[in-house]
């Protein structure tokens, strides 16, 4: 026994000093579930591949939790080398000059075989600086796609195969699946600040707020209560209130995706990062994939959608050796078998050139209808300054006035304008507290 | 009330016996104290990276802010709901307690038990029973005619929360009230019997009267809980909402602090907290525990 013991002491020292001789970095993710499972799966990879570098996943909890938590880490001098933040957080570590390393710099100073134009255009363009720069390295971007049930349709005596195009026929084919009590309600989304006020505006070439959505400086101002914005929501107002839409709650719309899953509302937006989970919940049924509505009458609609997602931040404060193994580590993780392999698994949007064609070339797209939905909607046009993403200071906060500001629509105690004036207001007051705290 | 006195030789003896405590003290609750005061007057970014001094803009801000003052509105209602109700039921479970010959002991153990459950846990409970898509208790409310809907409608969404902070509460109360009740002299309601009085007439005229510290103590320890106990319960089941109606001071405080990293802000609504604590602390202590007659 006691031999045994010493053994497996000896055995502890040995493998502890082999991981002495690697420089050892660390990763906080926000990626639970068979999501975190995959990531720790692409990192064994990494680190079996080659034996200089060692990277440790760490999981933090939710994105807002793992951005707050490398913010108090970096206060007390902890903080690990690469953080993963979500799209809203993005702002406030663009603003934070002296705490992150950007990664175009990173890849110079340490001399990384990287290309920026091998990235995707519309995945990249929301994470660099005016000059063009990449700050951050995308790693899971998505956008909000459309969902149905093809076999209410049917039953409603709707073409299965043709989801519809506008916003007018969501509202007519909810009426006809209604009336035929084909399901209880027409539709449900996740994200309401997300998917029906940013994504809904950049779709219909609407600002979303003053100087380029926010890219062009901290002096930006909210614009989202247009008539295009008052228009949509109201007519929310009104689906609520007639049973064609269905509220899925605040943030995420925890509550969305069962009335999809369970088939009691037929048509469904959300992430097209939710495409895996679809697959699995939808037992009894087919799943039809489409892009966002649109309105008819509003010009310059399609035009394309913006990412969510997040992306992967280095801070400052380690050694040129940590940034070395970041740098390596980063050009695994944007090699297109990573890339594709990542993509297809999860549904987040292939992030370089290369990791599309493969999966072209792969057949994966044919093999597997709806997965291209998302990419050919963030580049169906070339993005303006209205669609190219949107960068605010407090953007976290503001995502919660959004919500609080959509309750008050639905629960009738504002109006849509009202709402959105008051979300505005509100929001902006956030952004001025940002700028007054960043300059 | 008589107190032994003990006398030290040395002056410097008794400061040394109760510097453990004191450096305690000071560690964990008048450092952390000051460093929010002080973070209470700065203006940073999330970092750290640029601080500046800005007086009380923090709390100027604060007592301006519609949300805020709202904030403030509720939580006097939830706070106040809640020490009404969980003490109410508390007092009505204990007097039938108190009054059982058979099984006391068991039904006594059973009604403290909720008090064992952890917050987060008891507020997903409810959360459940009131979801309004799987909740048995919307489905009950909807046959009898009521729309249940606590993620749109803010009084629903206050009802909720006040009811599954004040379950766990009922437990603690109701061993405050027992012990309170068995501490009444059976003579005096023998007495008011004898005399004719019935068990309601005697419940409001004398045992309620008697048990008034108690009722006192409890009202503020109920309305400090209520105040600052209850954010996992909050977490749990509303998560604030629908548009900020149960997002109490505590709540608004993790809020705007931890989501959405306004240092300053969040620091100075721990100030404004913390005088509200101390406000209630000196309350009980003063007046509740040394003057309270009956």
């Amino acid at each position: 026994m006691k031999k045994a013991i010493i053994a497996a002491s000896l055995m502890l020292s040995v493998s502890a000093h082999a991981a002495i001789a690697a420089t050892e970095i660390d990763w906080w993710h926000a990626m639970g579930g068979e999501l975190g499972t995959k990531l720790e799966e692409i990192v064994a990879g990494y680190n079996a591949a080659q034996g200089d570098y060692v990277v440790k996943p760490v999981y933090k909890g939710s994105y807002a939790e793992t951005m707050t938590s490398a913010i108090a880490a970096f206060r007390a001098g902890e903080q690990p080398a690469i953080v993963q933040v979500f799209e809203v957080g993005t702002g406030t570590m663009m603003a934070a000059k002296g705490a992150i390393y950007p990664v175009y710099q990173l890849m110079a100073d340490t001399g990384a075989d990287f290309d920026p134009n091998a990235f995707l255009p519309a995945v990249v363009g929301y994470y660099t600086d005016t000059e063009g720069h990449m700050l951050s390295m995308p790693f899971n971007s998505s956008t909000p796609i459309f969902y149905y049930n093809k076999n209410v349709f049917k039953a409603a005596g709707l073409d299965p195969e043709v989801a519809p195009k506008t916003w007018e026929e969501v509202e007519a084919f909810s009426n006809t699946i209604m009336e035929t009590g084909a399901a209880k309600c027409g539709f449900t989304t996740g994200w309401i600040s997300w998917v029906q006020l940013e994504n809904f505006s950049a779709w219909h070439n609407q600002p979303i707020g003053t100087l380029e959505n926010g890219f062009g400086g901290l002096d930006t101002e909210l614009t989202v209560n247009g008539p295009a914005q008052v228009k949509h929501w109201e007519n929310l107002k009104k689906w609520q209130d007639s049973g064609v839409f269905q509220y899925g709650g605040p943030g995420g719309g925890a509550d969305a995706p069962p009335k999809f899953y369970a088939q009691e509302c037929a048509m469904y937006m959300n992430s097209s990062a939710s495409r895996a989970g679809v697959v699995a919940n939808a037992k009894d049924f087919e799943v039809g994939y489409g892009m966002l509505p649109y309105y008819s009458d509003i010009e310059g609609a399609p035009q394309n959608s913006i990412i969510g997602g997040a992306t992967l931040w280095v801070l400052q404060g380690h050694s040129d050796e940590d940034y070395k193994a970041v740098a390596d580590f980063f050009s695994y993780l944007s090699s297109p078998e990573v890339q594709a392999d990542w993509h297809q698994f999860s549904g987040y949007l292939p992030i370089t050139q290369a990791a599309y064609e493969l999966g072209q070339s792969q057949g994966y797209y044919e093999a597997n209808p709806g997965s291209d939905v998302a990419i050919k909607q963030i580049t169906l046009n070339a993005p303006t300054p209205n669609s190219k993403g949107l960068r605010f200071g407090n953007y976290v906060q503001i995502r919660d006035v959004i919500d609080e500001e959509f309750q008050n629509l639905l629960n009738g105690s504002k109006t849509a304008q009202g709402a959105l004036d008051a979300l505005v207001a509100r929001g902006n007051d956030l952004i001025r507290d940002f700028q007054a705290a960043n300059q | 009330m008589q107190t032994k006195r003990t006398v030290f030789g040395s002056p410097v003896l008794p400061y040394l016996l109760v510097l453990p405590q004191l450096a305690i003290t000071f560690v964990f609750f008048l450092w952390p104290a000051g460093q929010a005061v002080w973070q209470s007057f700065l203006r940073e970014d999330p970092f750290g990276l640029k601080t500046s001094f800005v007086w009380f803009a923090n709390y100027q801000k604060l007592f301006v802010d519609p949300q805020y003052l709202y904030s403030l509105q509720i939580t006097a209602v939830f706070a106040l709901s809640v020490a009404v109700l969980s003490i109410g039921s508390a007092l009505v479970l204990a007097v039938a307690a108190d009054r059982m010959i058979r099984l006391s002991q068991t039904y006594t153990t059973l009604l403290v038990w909720p008090y064992a459950v952890a917050p987060a846990v008891a507020g997903v409970m409810w959360w459940f029973m009131f979801n309004p898509t799987i909740g048995i208790m919307s489905y009950m409310l909807e046959m009898l005619g009521y729309d249940w809907n606590h993620s749109l409608n803010p009084t629903d969404a206050m009802i909720l929360v006040v009811i599954a902070a004040s379950w766990k509460q009922i437990s603690y109360n109701f061993l405050f009230f027992l012990a309170g009740l068995q501490a009444i002299p059976a003579s005096l309601n023998e007495a008011a019997a004898i005399d004719g009085a019935g068990p309601v007439k005697r419940f409001f005229t004398i045992v309620l009267p008697l048990l008034s510290p108690t009722t006192f103590f409890l009202a503020v320890v109920n309305m400090v809980y209520a105040m600052f106990d209850t954010f996992a319960v909050i977490h749990a089941t509303t998560q604030g909402g629908p548009s900020g109606s149960t997002a109490i001071l505590v709540y608004k405080v993790f809020q705007d602090g931890f989501i959405g990293l306004k240092l300053g802000s969040s620091a100075a609504q721990s100030v404004v907290l913390m005088v509200i604590v101390i406000t209630l602390t000196v309350i009980q202590f003063r007046w509740v525990e040394r003057h309270v007659e009956y």
